[in-house]
């Protein structure tokens, strides 16, 4: 089943971060390559020529791209243990529809907080607080999106919380304030190995965003 | 399963809205289609139904909450009537295959289409064109490589791709008719040629597939919204 696994990865992508989780639950092995987006390897290219971006897996010589993609390969591909979606068409599809709101959402917010000042990223801040304050209402009593189990939603969701602290910091508030349960959450998901060893450290998140918007002309 | 079992929100010009009637009428499910009049307003149904997007298509299966996103109601028609005829690939890798051309068609290559329509002069208008020619080429390729040799996306049946591009045809035809192009033609796409004929005459899409006429009408109406209010915002 195993076969060659491959990762092409930018250590501080939440979407790599995904899919390093989706691995660490499955045990599998696999090749860890970092990329230099500013230096694509051929590889890279090769393998994803039409969006040219990471993270990309490469099962047995055959790329999956897309993140939220390759969760989902890779827990149907190893559906013999830790199931990430859960069997109920009603469930996966709840579970789905909050991962793309993720998507949708909470990566181009959290981007603007540290891209822009005044009133856009003002206004961006109040919205990513009301879409926090979304996802957090989903998790009712359960230690997990995924109820009892950690699954899915949780996987798409957890890698941004090592990017929380950059947020809080450029957007001067603090996200622990606004959504307690959603902190909690992610906390108790760190206890696990698989998040805690695939999450990046968010102080080198911090420093990493400061270089690049020092390489990218950003005040 | 009684009629008022399931429900779906639609509008019949979205070709979002396509795709779950197509896929209920593949596991020939019984529905009550519920049709939006979006440009007239929405209805609170939708509010209700749909409150983080306010957007059709909605799903409403029994007693279940909605669910929202077509693609996500597809999946989820799929897993929920799983005796039927399967509308995504067996094997994990040609799923992965599908599910990632129909999020490129979602994510880039229709918006490209949009902007054919709303293109500010006649160099916009040719990026915006050449764009979606690329991406005709992709699919294309992506259909050699999917079908292999057979009539659809999905092999013998049509199928989750096949759902997701087909529903663009309506809006794409209308393109190619305002701007007096061929996008899709036996000499570039041939593959696509075929199956675009194939896919419109299937009996679960026949039915839903809009007008071209009807839809044109309504995409000159559309536009000279767009151009009005942008029009009035730069007056501001």
């Amino acid at each position: 089943m195993e076969g060659e696994v491959v990762l092409l990865d930018f250590w501080p992508s939440m979407f790599g971060m995904r899919t390093r989780i989706a691995l660490a639950e499955k045990q599998i092995k696999y090749e860890y390559r970092e990329e230099d987006l500013r230096n694509k390897s051929a590889l890279l290219l090769q393998m994803n020529p039409v969006h040219k971006k990471i993270p990309v897996l490469i099962h047995n010589g055959k790329p999956i791209c897309e993140s939220l993609i390759q969760v989902q390969y890779i827990d149907e591909v190893w559906n013999d243990r830790a199931p990430l979606l859960p069997p109920n068409p009603y469930q996966r599809a709840t579970a789905r529809f909050w991962a793309d709101f993720v998507d949708k959402k909470i990566y181009d917010l959290g981007g603007k907080l540290w891209r822009t000042k005044g009133e856009e990223q003002e206004a961006a801040k109040k919205e990513l607080i009301e879409c926090l304050k979304l996802l957090e209402g989903q998790l009712g009593d359960n230690p997990y999106f995924g109820g009892k189990d950690f699954g899915f939603l949780d996987v798409a969701l957890v890698p941004f919380y090592c990017w929380f602290y950059t947020y809080e910091k450029f957007g001067r508030f603090s996200i622990e304030a606004e959504c307690p349960k959603l902190i909690a959450w992610a906390k108790r998901c760190m206890q696990k190995e698989s998040v805690a060893k695939s999450l990046a450290d968010q102080e080198k998140i911090y420093d990493f965003v400061l270089h690049l918007k020092k390489a990218l002309g950003i005040e | 399963m009684a009629t008022s079992e399931v429900k779906l929100l639609g509008s019949w010009p979205s070709p979002y809205a396509m795709r779950p009637r197509i896929a209920l009428n593949i596991k020939s499910v019984d529905y009550e289609y519920i049709d939006e009049k979006l440009w007239e307003g929405k209805s609170q149904l939708l509010f209700q139904s749909n409150p983080v997007y306010k957007k059709i298509p909605v799903l409403i299966h029994g007693h279940l909450k909605p669910i929202c996103e077509s693609l996500i109601i597809v999946q989820y028609i799929d897993e929920a009537w799983s005796s039927g005829p399967s509308i995504l690939p067996s094997d994990p890798y040609e799923r992965a295959v599908a599910r990632f051309w129909a999020a490129y068609l979602d994510d880039k290559w229709f918006p490209a289409v949009k902007s054919i329509g709303v293109a500010k002069g006649e160099e916009e208008k040719k990026a915006a064109i050449a764009q979606v020619e690329q991406g005709l080429g992709l699919m294309e390729e992506a259909f050699g490589q999917c079908s292999k040799g057979k009539a659809f996306f999905g092999g013998d049946e049509i199928g989750y791709l096949d759902i997701a591009f087909g529903s663009f045809l309506g809006w794409l035809r209308v393109t190619e008719r305002f701007n007096e192009m061929k996008l899709i033609d036996e000499a570039n796409t041939p593959g696509l040629a075929h199956w675009a004929d194939s896919f419109c005459s299937h009996a679960a899409v026949k039915d839903v597939m809009p007008d071209t006429d009807k839809l044109a009408e309504f995409g000159k109406m559309v536009i000279a919204k767009i151009k009005a209010a942008g029009a009035a915002a730069q007056r501001h």
